[in-house]
């Protein structure tokens, strides 16, 4: 009812929230894998403080993923290879863009399934009445 | 007659939402159930906390029953905790193995030495990666493992009297009958 | 005793509720019109009752009365005395008074303004409302009363979240909950239109000016709270469809989609049922949205803090009103529709219907996305998380289509649209976007990605495309040829536009954005996008309940100074500490810093962020709601002559539209 109000949870626990990752790595000298750490780091979903990504998060583990993930992208791992990697551990959960598998279907063919129920709706409304607009012309 | 089947269409999908929403009441979302159950114990090895020099490794977790409880001494409810830990460890059914996660070492043996040790042995996981490994989210975390180093079962939250009734020793005692 | 005197004047307005709704419903029913004379004094008291409750917990905070639970648990001493006007709403009970007190703002203009109306359907609409107040009432009565004492009474209070001690506060909650609870009278009115078995143009005609002035305030809830969340939550973004604002979003897409196809039934009698049910979708949403944030279903960060007996209680109370909104709709719908006339392929009509399933698919997607993980959980079918990732793959694909269809809609006839005509009006306009959109990409020249130039060209599309109909009657006026244009074209232009703007930002900003978080130590400087950043250290400051710390960021270009920024860490005396961003604003772009943490030795961890033309969401936003209120000024509004009652529905439709859109002025 309140959106941008946090109010409780995870806010009063942790002493400062709103502040963000900043780690003692030193940033990528390599601007394509900089780009890449920071794109995951978008996609990765905090689980101590449970609505934020990786990327805005200051919890302890958010450090801790960043860490880890920052090593991973240092080696040459694929984005693949690292979302796999937290997913084994953590589930589907940790991921703030879900899979496409056989539980996600739905999610994500919905909207477009939806659209196509509409479209075909708004195709038979718009015979009927365009036969109607028909009869009212000839009938003048 | 089909018309009206259209328009009973929004009826319907309140009734299955408010079906879900029902549901949805009595489950807590911050619960991530851990993708390891069922699952061999990951691979590692940490000092131990009272002897750095000594390790602990997954192999100490094979051959028999035991709990795997993550703690550590910044986390709050690790204190009221340890004293269910003390007391499922004094009826000896089961060894309960510490993880003591991303800790300061004096602080933690301090804590140990004026609380009481549940703990037959006491892995010191100071960066938190093996944790990660395991799945820990946070603290206090419990992991029951079989006899075969198998993870069948994480407890996520502060262990009480009731839990351990409830979820810990039925499955114990069930781990054990399958086991011999 | 003053606190015990709030929670007596929400019993007798409960009391009151009752009367009201039983009255009302009821009364006109039976036609019995000694009831109905009774349905508007009784609404006006219950506004009047919940008005004085509302008055006595604002009243208990500023004499920081501790004494009352709620009190004392959001305010102190030292807080600053606008943010105990505030704090009355900082947390669940007071902002539930607050859903109450705008639902009696709302009732009390109902009441008053419904005098033309007949006064069955007046009575009716007063009735419904009722049944809403009575409700909330309870729900306030039985779970979450803001008059709790607390004894014994605590000599200080716990202060206000330190996040919602922002100016910001003042305008969000209310202007958002005028929205939210503003589409109960669209509700309102479709149920009534239901109960008496007549839905028709003039029915449209009556709810529309409601819609849409529940629909502007919705907007600048939603507009306001992203500049809001912008500037103080510290991350740099506007929007992060966090479930509670998606809770928002969705009554607004289908408020906007009402807005549209009240325009379609008011005009052409046309697609009846069709805007009934969104009319009762709106709210439901809206309630849908109390039900998600004060129930803990969901993780938010912003859920209140959650009991499960409110959550039961609200899914009681959804279940409820829409159920029976719904069933009501199911049974009556059917008998009135398809006497809307007939229309061809190329018509405005249907372009208002593709716009309508646009919102409305939008809508579902974000409802779809929100509930999702819920729905999982529920069949133990996995946990997975739902976030801006998917809602921005879903968002894209379905807006491109709708803005283009935007420009092209206002310039098709009704009913019968010619392709020849409409094409000569928008292809100027469509060669002048490619141009446009063009030059800016060329522009730019930055890593522009293919929704960047999509992104930009719409905009571009949407923008000359809404100006095109005002530039061409100002073209005319100046030439001496007579040529009118009518407040709510007028408005619909000034919206679109801003709709267009709107979108300008959201691209340039996500895409050509750029945060760079790094560590500074005094001294070190870093350049982002050819402005230099040196960082001059931190200093401590004071405020009234808290104490801070603050950066110096001096910012040059090419050695000329720019400005310089202070960013602010805040400890409040409750234990919270906010970040308070820094931000050079300027219309084309903003310079935001962010203080993170001290890492020793004067070094800080910063977030530094260039956004380009960040401004022109809000400012999107602004115009939008400037349309609104345009239109809504239009003349036909400021006079609903009760003769119109007299149209029966069984005139034509065309017939019925076109005398209503031509009465003459009096």
């Amino acid at each position: 009812m309140k959106p941008w109000i946090p109010v409780l949870g995870c806010v009063l626990l942790l002493v400062s929230r709103f502040a963000f990752a900043i780690d003692s790595e030193p940033p990528f000298t390599n601007p394509v894998l900089e780009h890449r750490y920071e794109h995951l780091l978008q996609e990765i979903r905090c689980l101590q403080c449970m609505d934020e990504n990786i990327a805005n998060s200051d919890a302890p583990l958010a450090a801790d993923f960043r860490r880890q993930i920052h090593a991973m992208v240092g080696e040459g791992e694929s984005d693949a290879q690292i979302k796999r990697y937290m997913v084994q551990r953590y589930g589907d959960f940790v991921l703030y863009k879900p899979p496409l598998q056989a539980n996600t279907w739905l999610l994500w063919g919905g909207p477009f399934l939806l659209l196509l129920l509409a479209f075909t709706a708004v195709a038979l409304v718009i015979r009927r009445r365009s036969r109607l607009a028909d009869q009212e012309q000839s009938s003048r | 007659m089909r018309r009206r089947l259209v328009f009973i269409l929004p009826v319907l999908v309140l009734i299955a939402l408010i079906g879900f929403f029902w549901r949805g009441l009595y489950l807590n979302p911050t619960l991530v159930t851990s993708p390891l159950i069922g699952k061999p114990v990951p691979d590692f090895s940490l000092p131990r906390l009272h002897d750095p020099k000594a390790t602990f490794d997954q192999n100490r977790l094979k051959g028999r029953v035991s709990l795997v409880n993550v703690w550590a001494t910044w986390c709050f409810a690790c204190r009221e905790e340890q004293q269910m830990l003390l007391n499922l460890a004094k009826q000896n059914v089961v060894p309960i193995y510490g993880l003591d996660y991303k800790d300061d070492r004096q602080s933690a043996l301090r804590w140990l030495a004026e609380r009481g040790n549940p703990y037959t042995a006491i892995a010191f996981d100071s960066t938190g990666n093996v944790a990660i490994n395991w799945g820990v989210y946070g603290a206090p975390e419990t992991f029951l493992i079989d006899q075969h180093g198998i993870i069948r079962y994480k407890y996520i939250g502060p262990i009480t009297t009731e839990v351990i009734q409830r979820e810990l020793l039925p499955r114990i005692h069930a781990l054990r009958r399958e086991g011999t | 005793m003053i606190p015990e005197l709030g929670q007596l004047a929400l019993v007798i307005a409960l009391c009151l509720a009752v009367a009201q709704c039983f009255f009302g419903i009821v009364g006109a029913q039976r036609g019995h019109f000694i009831w109905m004379n009774a349905v508007r004094p009784a609404a006006v008291g219950q506004a009047l009752f919940v008005s004085l409750a509302f008055v006595i917990l604002t009243y208990s905070f500023l004499t920081n009365d501790f004494s009352v639970r709620y009190v004392a648990e959001n305010s102190n001493t030292a807080l600053p005395w606008p943010y105990k006007i505030t704090a009355v709403w900082g947390a669940h009970e007071g902002s539930l008074l607050l859903w109450i007190f705008v639902l009696g703002l709302w009732t009390l203009a109902v009441a008053r303004f419904s005098r033309r109306l007949p006064q069955e359907f007046a009575s009716r609409v007063l009735g419904v409302l009722g049944l809403i107040s009575i409700g909330f009432l309870l729900f306030m009565l039985t779970t979450s009363d803001p008059f709790t004492r607390l004894l014994p009474p605590a000599a200080q209070g716990r202060d206000l979240n330190p996040l919602l001690q922002d100016p910001g506060m003042a305008i969000h909650p209310p202007m958002l909950y005028m929205g939210y609870v503003g589409m109960s009278v669209a509700f309102a009115f479709a149920v009534a239109a239901l109960l008496g078995g007549r839905m028709d143009a003039v029915w449209a005609r009556w709810s529309r000016p409601w819609t849409l002035v529940a629909w502007l305030f919705l907007t600048i809830g939603i507009t306001f709270g992203s500049w809001w969340s912008y500037y103080v939550l510290g991350w740099g973004g506007f929007w992060f469809w966090d479930p509670v604002e998606n809770a928002s979003f969705m009554p607004w897409l289908v408020g906007t989609a009402l807005v549209h196809s009240l325009a379609v039934t008011e005009k052409r009698g046309a697609f009846k049922s069709w805007t009934a049910l969104l009319a009762i979708a709106a709210f439901s949403l809206s309630l849908l949205g109390t039900f998600l944030v004060r129930s803990g279903i969901l993780i938010s960060v912003h859920a209140f803090a959650t009991d499960p007996r409110r959550g039961i209680f609200i899914l009681a109370m959804l279940g409820a009103f829409v159920g029976l909104a719904l069933i009501l709709y199911a049974w009556r719908a059917p008998m009135f529709s398809d006497n809307g006339g007939g229309f061809k392929a190329f018509s405005r009509e249907t372009f208002l219907l593709l716009n309508n399933i646009f919102l409305v698919v939008a809508a579902a997607a974000v409802l779809l996305g929100t509930l999702y993980p819920l729905v999982l959980g529920a069949l133990k079918l996995g946990q997975i998380s739902v976030g801006p990732p998917y809602f921005d793959h879903i968002f894209v694909p379905l807006m491109i289509p709708f803005f283009i269809l935007i420009g092209i809609g206002p310039y098709v006839r009704w009913k019968h649209g010619s392709v020849p005509h409409t094409g000569r009006k928008l292809g100027w306009v469509a060669a002048l976007a490619l141009l446009v959109g063009a030059v800016v990409i060329v522009l730019l020249r930055a890593e522009t990605s293919f929704i960047a130039m999509a992104g930009v060209l719409l905009a571009a599309w949407t923008v000359f495309s809404a100006l095109q109909e005002p530039a061409q009657r100002l073209w005319q006026r100046l030439h001496h040829r007579h040529a009118g244009l009518g407040r709510s074209v007028l408005g619909m232009s000034v919206a679109h536009v801003g709709a267009g703007l709107m979108i300008l930002g959201v691209t340039v900003t996500t895409m050509l954005g750029i945060t760079v978080d790094r560590v500074f130590t005094p001294g070190s400087s870093l350049t982002v996008h050819g402005d230099q950043y040196t960082f001059e250290g931190v200093r401590d400051v004071s405020g009234p309940n808290y104490q801070a710390v603050q950066g110096t960021f001096v910012v040059t270009r090419n050695g000329r100074p720019v400005t310089v920024i202070y960013p602010q860490k805040r400890q409040f005396r409750r234990d919270g500490t906010t970040t308070e961003a820094a931000i050079d604003a300027g219309p084309f772009r903003d310079l935001y810093i962010a203080l993170g943490n001290p890492l020793g030795h004067g070094a800080w961890s910063v977030r530094i962020e260039y956004k380009p033309l960040v401004r022109f969401i809000w400012l999107g936003g602004l115009i939008m709601v400037l349309g609104g209120f345009i239109a809504l000024m239009d003349k036909r509004y400021r006079r609903v002559r009760v003769k119109a009652i007299a149209l029966d529905v069984a005139a034509t439709p065309e017939e019925a539209g076109r005398d209503l859109t031509r009465e003459p002025e009096h």
